[in-house]
């Protein structure tokens, strides 16, 4: 259990049955009065906001959170099935509890995935994946800018600008946070 | 954002201004007839105050403020006096609060609140230079008298709902904060009097009216600066507070510290008299246009 006093940004807690982050945080007491404790707090499945003022006695259950690394093995229609990389207990995850991860994930990948009570609720793949340039138009000749981009699509899908000398069949290094290109990978 | 030597040149430059402050402030007190006094701040038992937690400190604890040991002070006969120093509250930890701070109080003998209002504008005309009303952003006017304002009356102003309706719904200090505070000593600073004798564990109450005590707190741009009252010097009454609060510290789950009896023992021998205790890291802030109080002290908890 937390109490109170346990409370600050990026603590993760159980409210309501729903596993919370605290994304803003605030002491306040006023003269002799009962401490304060304003909080703000993003719903770790949905990612619904919530703003919940607390009082010294509160007490709060602990978010019941296990990050686990697993692979990605394959998808299936709308589910994704990935594998517990100690147990090798598989478990599926859905297209919408992904998210922008789709984009970037190829298969035997590995990635965390955080579990609540023991079912995924979410991902977070490598900070970088190296994919392949399945389309893109042909450098022009001459053009010696260097500033300019231009647009491919790689393996997943997944569409980005790119600066001009990629070409297809290229490797190239995806920042997975941002979805931005950050290099070319010699093979 | 600040690269470190910046941030250290800011840290030194208020650092500075924290220096010329305190002893601007010292030097008003000696003026006006005070005497700086030293009182121990490991004690046995500080004053039982229902959302006070006092810091142990061996058998004993660090004092919450030095009320007790100065007003003892006025029973044998001290007139003026004003102290300056650290304060620990267990868990005080916000924008504006840390766990040790310095408190700077005084007391006057033969006096009413009234007269501590009189003192913190003589304070605030010594400290409150041009250059410094000029680094708070030059929106505070300082000529005295400030406005006083009752809190029923602030209430009826700015909150949904009455006083002895939050009251009665538990929800005073939500609505003060959120809605009362943040509007208070917004031109120039305002006294907040006159709270409800629920709230008040040392103050006397209102002769007229004894639903409220004679308390007030100084406000400047939002931040509650100072809290002064009218002293409670009725030892039966101050003992059956202490047990209430100290019951309330039982339902918290929180073992209260032994009766302050010595205080008590004292209090029949005091006079009449007020007093007031002003958070010196909060003046700072204000005095500096500093935005948290992290930012006056030379280390904040977290770094040390």
């Amino acid at each position: 259990m937390y109490t109170a006093a346990d409370l600050k940004k990026g603590l993760k807690l159980e409210i309501d049955g729903n596993p919370y982050i605290i994304t803003e945080f605030q002491f306040a007491k006023p003269g002799k009065g009962q401490a304060l404790y304003r909080t703000k707090m993003r719903n770790m499945v949905n990612g619904n906001m919530l703003e919940r003022t607390f009082r010294s006695n509160d007490k709060f259950k602990k978010a019941d959170l296990e990050e686990r690394t697993m692979q990605y093995l394959y998808s299936q229609g709308e589910e994704f099935i990935f594998m517990d990389n100690q147990s090798y207990e598989q478990i599926h995850i859905t297209r919408e509890q992904l998210g922008d991860c789709i984009n970037f994930m190829v298969d035997n990948m590995d990635a965390q995935v955080l579990l609540f009570q023991g079912a995924p609720i979410g991902v977070t793949l490598p900070i970088s994946v190296t994919l392949r340039v399945i389309k893109a138009d042909p450098w022009a000749k001459g053009d010696t800018s260097g500033t300019d981009t231009k647009p491919v699509t790689v393996q997943t899908g997944y569409e980005l600008q790119v600066p001009p000398f990629v070409d297809e069949g290229d490797l190239i290094q995806i920042d997975t946070r941002t979805g931005e290109y950050m290099t070319r990978v010699k093979e | 954002m600040a690269t470190v030597p910046d941030r250290a040149a800011n840290r030194l430059s208020t650092l500075k201004e924290r220096a010329a402050i305190i002893q601007a402030t010292r030097s008003f007190f000696i003026e006006q007839g005070f005497l700086e006094v030293e009182t121990p701040v490991r004690i046995p038992a500080p004053a039982p105050e229902a959302h006070i937690e006092p810091e142990p400190a061996g058998d004993w604890y660090l004092q919450t403020s030095p009320e007790l040991c100065m007003k003892r002070l006025l029973a044998q006969g001290y007139t003026k006096i004003f102290q300056i120093c650290k304060c620990f509250r267990r868990h005080e930890r916000g924008e504006r609060h840390l766990p040790e701070m310095t408190m700077l109080e005084w007391y006057r003998a033969d006096a009413g609140y009234r007269e501590l209002m009189a003192d913190c504008e003589g304070l605030f005309a010594a400290l409150a230079t041009p250059e410094r009303i000029a680094a708070m952003g030059g929106a505070l006017d300082f000529t005295p008298p400030w406005p006083r304002l009752t809190l029923t009356e602030a209430f009826r102003r700015y909150a949904p709902v009455s006083l002895a309706e939050a009251i009665v719904r538990q929800s005073f200090e939500e609505i003060l904060v959120s809605t009362v505070e943040p509007r208070l000593g917004a031109g120039s600073p305002v006294f907040l009097c006159d709270y409800p004798a629920s709230q008040a564990s040392l103050a006397r109450l209102h002769p007229d009216n004894a639903g409220f005590a004679e308390r007030f707190e100084l406000y400047c741009n939002g931040v509650e600066l100072a809290n002064g009252f009218a002293e409670l010097n009725d030892p039966a009454e101050q003992r059956r507070r202490f047990e209430h609060e100290q019951d309330l510290i039982r339902t918290f789950g929180r073992t209260p510290a032994p009766m302050p009896e010595p205080f008590l023992d004292d209090l029949v021998r005091m006079p009449e008299a007020a007093g007031i205790a002003l958070g010196v890291d909060r003046l700072v802030m204000l005095l500096t246009g500093a935005s948290s109080i992290a930012q006056v002290v030379a280390f904040p908890p977290e770094r040390l």
